[in-house]
């Protein structure tokens, strides 16, 4: 098998991603990065919310479609608009903060005011615009937008193919993955934001990466009971990588948590008797009992969907990317409205346990992956191996590339998406 | 005004010794000093005000606060192996009530790390909850509000 390749002669950055391995200047190249920004984020769609951030009419969340600003908002007929978040004036944003209510846009500068749709009302002193400006036209510029199960995407390619077809075979788990809310519609309820010293395509990886869990996990592993740690224990197990095309993935870890409404007559798990009792003596049934004890720790799989966004097991985890070398990570906490407090409460204690800047998962992902972004300014001739699990793929039953649970497939199909995506010419 | 400077110097010198312990990593003394109902909470959004049911940085009960510093100090978790100890500074306590044996205080805080992506600094404004125990106390409940929260922090790998 071939080891050295050199890289001196390739000019492409698409030629930096081979079959079973890419380049590490990948991670650290700023004039990749730009390219990127460019190719990849404002060629696709992009998730930027989901739509129980923004329930009301005049809610609003703001978000990056690579480093653009944006504002998603529900107008007053609560339709969701994705919008530049830029005044059509001087160019100032109109919109701060993480997420909000508000009844219009105001510029903050010369006071241009926009409706929720992202029409421009008014604006002061407007007779030295006369004949000059037509407010019809100066509306804040509006992004295409698509949801699919109240995941909010946007692109800013105006002639791509619909959000249900760039989803295509990730749909189904996504289905599968809003049983989260235990019967009960999902809602976010909070995120953790953090960032680290490293490319996001690292976290794009990670999150399709069962192989590191027992290694850099160890510590979460014992802090959980020994039923819950033979769970997570799944190395060896029935699990498997799916490419579902498109650069989405689905790594299923535990097969017996990937249908969350299936098997509810299962032994209530040790960890969970407290909180079924809770929910026994507020006088849920029992089968309503046991689907939210299914439900409370989450799915057996992550989902990986390119390029910002994953279903992963609990949570939404959505990567921004900030520079080559910089990443901003939200872990969104899930949770089912309307549902019993003591079920999103429990939810909420267990998101916190290992996700977020303190829990006992994240911080140890992240020390891995600095030292990632630290190794790969090693050498020239430096590659990044995802040939694992190769030589042992199969089909699935829906017909895709499949391999084990801790082969590297799903991170090669990101990086053929990533490649299909670079090797465009950037005037498209 | 009325000014308890003796209550404020009990609360200082017990808050000082629980910063140092916690820069020092004296986990397991920490640990003593705390009521077992207490809570430990790094909110993420500083107008918080039901902890319980919100998302929080950390929140962190009796046996949260055992795992916590088990994960500390066991070598384990690879982002704590090369941890150095931080240094952090507090000054402005102010009490802001003592009701039936229970001190609310606050206080200007300030956590340096030595991390191998430079000193990195954690301004945040600290409330603690201090029931009486003797002539010391002992934590009912400490929140730090760090800035930043609600935007983007690091990874942390050690208590604030």
């Amino acid at each position: 098998m071939k080891t050295e390749i050199k890289v001196k002669n390739i000019s492409s950055t698409a030629d930096l991603v081979l079959d079973d391995r890419v380049h590490k200047s990948l991670y650290s190249d700023e004039k990749i990065f730009e390219e990127e920004l460019d190719k990849v984020f404002n060629q696709t769609w992009v998730w930027l919310a989901h739509e129980s951030e923004i329930p009301e009419a005049g809610s609003y969340k703001t978000a990056t479609i690579g480093r653009q600003p944006v504002i998603v908002v529900r107008d007053r007929k609560k339709n969701i608009h994705v919008m530049l978040n830029r005044c059509r004036h001087r160019g100032a944003t109109v919109c701060e903060g993480k997420t909000g209510k508000t009844k219009a846009f105001t510029c903050p500068y010369h006071g241009w005011g926009y409706g929720l749709d992202g029409s421009l009302r008014a604006l002061p002193k407007p007779e030295e615009y006369e004949n000059i400006l037509d407010k019809a036209e100066f509306g804040l510029i509006k992004v295409r937008t698509e949801s699919y199960q109240g995941m909010i995407f946007a692109t800013l390619k105006d002639d791509l193919e619909p959000l249900d077809d760039f989803l295509g075979g990730a749909k189904k788990w996504i289905d599968l993955f809003i049983k989260q809310g235990g019967g009960y519609p999902l809602k976010a309820m909070g995120d953790h934001r953090f960032r680290f010293p490293g490319n996001w395509k690292i976290q794009l990886e990670n999150t399709t990466d069962a192989y590191h869990f027992p290694i850099v996990h160890k510590s979460f592993i014992a802090s959980v009971d020994e039923q819950a740690a033979e769970v997570f224990d799944f190395l060896d197990g029935e699990g498997f990588v799916e490419d579902l095309g498109h650069g989405h993935s689905v790594m299923v870890m535990i097969p017996e948590l990937v249908d969350l409404e299936e098997n509810l007559d299962e032994p209530i798990p040790a960890r969970y008797s407290d909180l079924a009792k809770q929910l026994a003596d507020e006088g849920h049934s029992n089968l309503e009992v046991r689907r939210l004890v299914r439900a409370v720790g989450g799915g057996g799989f992550n989902l990986n969907l390119f390029p910002n966004i994953a279903c992963s097991m609990a949570f939404f985890r959505n990567l921004v990317p900030i520079s080559a070398s910089e990443t901003e990570i939200h872990h969104i906490a899930l949770g089912g409205e309307g549902a019993p407090e003591v079920f999103n409460q429990k939810r909420i204690r267990l998101h916190e346990h290992f996700q977020g800047p303190m829990g006992f998962g994240t911080p140890d992902d992240g020390e891995a992956w600095e030292r990632v972004q630290a190794g790969s300014m090693a050498g020239t001739d430096g590659w990044i191996m995802l040939n694992r699990g190769m030589s042992r793929l199969s089909t699935s039953v829906d017909g895709n590339v499949k391999g084990a649970v801790c082969s590297e497939t799903g991170m090669r199909a990101a990086y053929q998406q990533y490649k299909k995506l670079m090797s465009t010419s950037s005037e498209q | 005004m009325e000014l308890d400077t003796q209550l404020l110097a009990n609360v200082t010198a017990f808050l000082n010794i629980e910063a140092d312990m916690l820069d020092n990593k004296e986990y397991h003394q920490w640990l003593d000093l705390w009521l077992e109902s207490g809570l430990y909470i790094v909110p993420v959004d500083h107008n918080a005000t039901d902890y319980a049911n919100a998302l929080n940085v950390a929140y962190d009960d009796h046996q949260m606060r055992l795992l916590r510093i088990e994960r500390l100090t066991s070598g384990n978790a690879i982002s704590t192996q090369l941890s150095e100890k931080t240094v952090r500074t507090m000054s402005r306590f102010r009490i802001l009530d003592d009701v039936d044996g229970l001190v609310r205080v606050r206080c200007a805080y300030c956590l340096y790390e030595n991390n191998k992506n430079g000193i990195r600094s954690y301004p945040a404004n600290l409330q603690f909850k201090l029931a009486r125990d003797g002539s010391s106390f002992k934590i009912a409940e400490k929140v730090v509000k760090i800035m930043k929260s609600s935007q983007y922090l690091t990874t942390i790998s050690y208590l604030f």
